[in-house]
């Protein structure tokens, strides 16, 4: 299949882009890795008039700690997944970005676009809402940080303005005694997750939770925070009583619709368990096991 | 309205190559169409099968998710050029040798992979190479023989770099 004709827009720098977006008028889209944009304009569901291709900006890709974790918008998912960093410190990103799409697509994929696609089922959103992240949003006009709980509106829909460019995700230091993972359904790999939960928890002196985050992938028409499952979380002994109440929460937030990859109820159910075995790994990462 | 064409130049199997392409041209029919290189397969079009996959300045990707205006001034690598002065690659021969395929139509995006695999990981664990491989798909084999061609050309690659390690003691 053969995408519509567009014009191709390399842009040089971030200036560059912003110029070329202004000129593009909204009928430009960006391109990153691709890996989801390029399909869809193969099918003609993504018909731009000019694609910005971003690939040819230094300075975009990279992972640095600087108190809070700094992931640029242009790094490849396979180096998220490899990144020594992220493995020592936040191992449910790792865990995330090892369950994308499969390796090939990986080598291309960026962290920038899986986010700004705003795909539901897409695997870093639940996972950068368990954790709390933000992403900043640049433009010619300056740059603004946007809490993700603001950044996803609807299906491919997010709250970048139409000037602005996603350059980097930040995701806060870990709190002492804390730990998550992400948990993957998938029929096989490179398949959109039935579901998929992402559990972070930090406990107290006392061995209570401190705080508690839950995204949840590809049931609901963008990554779902589960809150009412947090709250079930949030004071309590993270005993086998709190986590089923937590795990009934999640499910119960979470809004599946049935298709080919199971009917509605059933992937409830998996919210459910899967909510249960995520938040006992993450109980345990935080009490210093793996 | 007339097609606009971009200019690319790009070094393919070391080879440096010229072209005028259209935006929306994809990388693997550039190959394939412009080039004439058709060792690299077009499978399903929906980047699931990795028949297309190519090394793109060292990584192996699928070539029908790239456009080929995207590999100006890019090193990629295709099946063509596994084959050095008459000689096969390793994994070629351990294709061969371990009878890794049947109908043959994944093999040239499951060499690239693998390939690329061996590059960054010398002595991969089976673990290691089946999950290298699951974005190409094999509808053939069943996978285990794939498995062990790869592990085939690990051994000698390892074998043909200790070489002239022990020839230099001796």
């Amino acid at each position: 299949m053969i995408p519509a004709r567009f014009e191709y827009q390399p842009a040089r720098d971030l200036a560059h882009a912003f110029q070329l977006l202004a000129q593009g008028g909204g009928e430009a889209k960006l391109l990153a890795g691709g890996q989801s944009l390029i399909p869809l304009m193969r099918f003609r569901l993504a018909t731009p008039r000019a694609l910005i291709d971003l690939n040819r900006i230094d300075g975009l890709s990279y992972i640095k700690e600087n108190g809070d974790l700094r992931i640029g918008a242009l790094t490849r998912e396979y180096e998220v997944e490899t990144s020594p960093t992220i493995r020592g410190r936040y191992p449910i990103i790792t865990e995330t970005a090892a369950v994308i799409a499969d390796p090939l697509v990986r080598n291309m994929a960026t962290i920038g676009g899986n986010l700004a696609h705003a795909d539901p089922a897409n695997d870093h959103p639940a996972t950068m809402l368990a954790l709390r992240a933000s992403v900043v949003a640049r433009s010619a006009k300056g740059e603004r940080v946007i809490p993700i709980d603001e950044l996803f509106v609807d299906t491919f829909q997010t709250s970048l303005r139409p000037d602005e460019i996603l350059t980097e995700i930040r995701i806060p230091k870990p709190a002492a005694k804390s730990g998550g993972t992400y948990l993957k359904l998938e029929r096989k790999v490179g398949d959109f997750a039935i579901a998929g939960v992402a559990a972070y928890l930090a406990l107290d002196e006392s061995g209570r939770v401190k705080t508690a985050g839950i995204g949840l992938t590809n049931v609901g028409s963008i990554a779902i925070r589960a809150k009412k499952a947090e709250a079930a979380l949030v004071g309590n002994a993270p005993d086998d009583k709190t986590i089923a109440a937590a795990a009934a929460a999640a499910s119960a937030e979470s809004e599946p619709t049935t298709d080919l990859r199971g009917p509605a109820e059933y992937k409830r159910d998996v919210v459910r368990v899967l909510t249960a075995r995520a938040l006992r790994r993450a109980v345990a990462r935080a009490k210093g096991g793996s | 309205m007339a097609e606009t064409l971009y200019p690319i130049t790009l070094t393919v199997n070391g080879e440096k190559k010229e072209a005028q392409v259209e935006g929306r041209m994809l990388l693997v029919h550039f190959l394939r169409e412009q080039l004439g290189m058709t060792g690299t397969h077009i499978g399903c079009d929906t980047t699931s099968c990795g028949a297309c996959t190519i090394i793109f300045d060292g990584r192996a990707v699928k070539s029908c998710t790239v456009f080929a205006v995207q590999a100006n001034g890019r090193t990629l690598r295709t099946v063509e050029g596994l084959e050095q002065n008459g000689k096969l690659h390793a994994i070629q021969d351990g294709f061969h040798q371990e009878h890794g395929l049947q109908c043959g139509f994944c093999t040239p995006g499951m060499m690239m992979t693998t390939v690329a695999l061996l590059e960054r990981n010398a002595a991969p664990s089976e673990q290691e190479i089946r999950e290298a491989i699951s974005g190409n798909l094999c509808r053939c084999t069943g996978y285990v023989n794939i498995v062990k061609a790869v592990q085939h050309a690990s051994a000698a690659m390892r074998e043909a770099k200790r070489e002239p390690v022990a020839a230099g003691r001796a």
